[in-house]
């Protein structure tokens, strides 16, 4: 994980028109004090990087550039690393092209 | 708590939705659909290829009013390593056809479109809104949803479940098991625009033709996947999609992948100064057969990509939505003229009925392929392409070595890569999981 990839991915992050539910994250992530291989397989594998490490060393998530594919769920859901809802109706990516 | 009632609710508004939706409203049943996006066809992502036959079911004349891009007139494969690539191209004049077999389309577009449709037929279509549990009237039939939107319950005879492959309702209702990282695919994808003439120049295209480019090899770095290129109207839709648990496992980011597939040499002249206008990401079901979860149950139906109809070899998914949907819409329809309750044993029709059609047997020709093509992703995604290469260019360039000896020399990179075992079973298991 490079300075490079992240700059690049904020900047795709850009182009996408969002409506954020300020206060309401769909996606949470359990409590941990040190991060699952599932949860350190999502820092790599979200493709809008809403997954960082904090400087503790805890995977943290950050949903306003998340694009609803359901990644996270599919590796972090069944440990129960993460709780994956989608957002209120109307709310997050909101695709013109699709 | 507001008492509606419906015939039929639908949740989810893309292909499998739409058509079932359409299909209902059509008989005259009373339709409500949910969808979470701020219209139909804004949560949605795909390629996009559409398929005419699957869509000319469902609304005839849809040429004369839908949002297409581009009728496809070539169909290319690619077989790529990080330099070069081996291309199987298919281009016919018979595709210029008077009513053309597939088109390329915007989805976000094309689905607010088909949702008219859904509305002019006399469903009531509901958007942003969400819904966040099915209702279960304490024997094991779904009776309703309840939605963020409003308090209460809104009842129904029958709940088609259309929530796309990440459908959450499904799985929380225990119906089916939530994806398994090995049988799904997250693919990225851009949309860059450049003018009209600039992407028929480049793409050799006459008018409204257009072309499809499907690449393999090392793009995916060892892991089971596949790059696309489309040609719209003004704009490229390009990405590319690997398994979940091969994102897992090599910790390789998708947005890198995406980035070196855009930088290779054979595709990087295609798309030069273009303008990016979105990247999205979406779930593919690449289970086949084998993970079909079951498609009815008291009260209820599962359709399209959340019953993982994709067919993962032929890429086709979207054509399996509407299929299904429109399907299990008529069974539907069929059981509330009879009037008999929509139980299991009655819905069972749906399934029977789909049983029959391509998209089951489709599905079932392939069952093998899936397993197949991850168990051995290494060989068919990073060594064979680059062996193709090697010989290909063995083949072409002219530096005086003798043909015998040329030939030799390729059998052997083969053989060394590979082994003669190795090779044979490879192509024993492909026939056998084809056939």
């Amino acid at each position: 994980m490079n300075a490079e990839s992240s700059v690049r991915v904020e900047e795709k992050l850009f182009y996408n028109r969002y409506l954020v539910d300020v206060g309401h994250p769909h996606i949470k992530v359990r409590a941990h004090m040190k991060p699952s291989p599932q949860l350190l397989a999502l820092l790599k594998a979200c493709p809008a990087r809403c997954y960082e490490l904090n400087d503790k060393g805890q995977v943290e998530v950050t949903v306003d550039g998340c694009m609803e594919c359901g990644t996270c769920r599919i590796i972090g859901e069944p440990s129960g690393d993460i709780e994956w809802s989608y957002p209120r109706g109307g709310y997050g990516v909101l695709f013109k092209f699709g | 708590m507001i008492e509606e009632r419906f015939d039929a609710i639908v949740v989810g508004a893309g292909m499998a939705g739409n058509a079932a939706a359409l299909t209902m409203a059509k008989h005259g049943m009373k339709v409500l659909q949910l969808e979470r996006g701020e219209y139909s066809g804004s949560k949605n992502v795909q390629g996009a290829i559409l398929y005419a036959d699957m869509l000319q079911k469902l609304v005839p004349d849809f040429r004369d009013h839908a949002p297409l891009e581009r009728h496809l007139v070539e169909q290319r494969f690619w077989i790529m390593d990080d330099r070069s690539h081996v291309g199987l191209h298919y281009r016919s004049e018979d595709f210029n056809e008077e009513l053309p077999n597939r088109y390329t389309v915007i989805r976000a577009q094309f689905d607010k479109w088909l949702s008219s449709k859904v509305r002019e037929a006399g469903a009531t279509v509901l958007c942003e809104t969400t819904v966040t549990e099915l209702v279960e009237n304490g024997f094991g039939k779904i009776i309703g949803v309840r939605t963020d939107r409003r308090d209460g319950e809104i009842g129904a005879d029958v709940v088609v479940l259309a929530e796309g492959v990440n459908g959450l309702l499904g799985t929380r209702a225990k119906l089916r098991e939530r994806p398994k990282p090995n049988k799904v695919a997250l693919a990225v994808k851009e949309m860059h625009f450049l003018p009209r003439e600039t992407i028929e120049a480049r793409f050799n295209l006459r008018g409204d033709e257009g072309v499809v480019i499907e690449a393999a090899g090392t793009i995916s770095r060892g892991m089971t996947g596949m790059g696309f290129v489309y040609a719209n109207k003004e704009c490229i839709s390009l990405g590319i999609g690997c398994l979940v648990a091969d994102f897992q496992r090599t910790a390789e980011a998708p947005y890198r992948l995406l980035d070196r597939f855009k930088r290779h040499p054979s595709l990087a002249p295609l798309i030069d100064g273009s303008e990016v206008k979105e990247y999205s990401a979406h779930l593919i079901p690449e289970g086949g057969y084998k993970e079909i979860p079951r498609l009815y149950g008291d009260g209820w139906v599962v359709v399209g990509d959340a019953a993982q109809l994709n067919n993962a070899i032929h890429r086709e998914g979207s054509n399996l939505a509407m299929t299904s949907g429109r399907i299990a819409a008529e069974a539907i329809c069929q059981l509330k003229s009879r009037g008999v309750p929509m139980t299991a044993k009655y819905l069972a029709l749906y399934k029977k009925t789909l049983d029959r059609s391509f998209v089951i047997k489709d599905l079932k020709k392939y069952k093998d392929m899936p397993r197949l093509m991850h168990t051995n992703s290494q060989n068919f995604f990073l060594t064979y392409p680059q062996l193709v290469s090697k010989a290909m260019q063995n083949y072409v360039r002219v530096d005086g070595t003798p043909k015998a000896e040329k030939e030799k020399l390729t059998m052997r990179s083969f053989v060394n890569a590979r082994s003669w075992t190795g090779l044979l079973g490879d192509a024993f298991r492909i026939a056998r999981a084809w056939r």
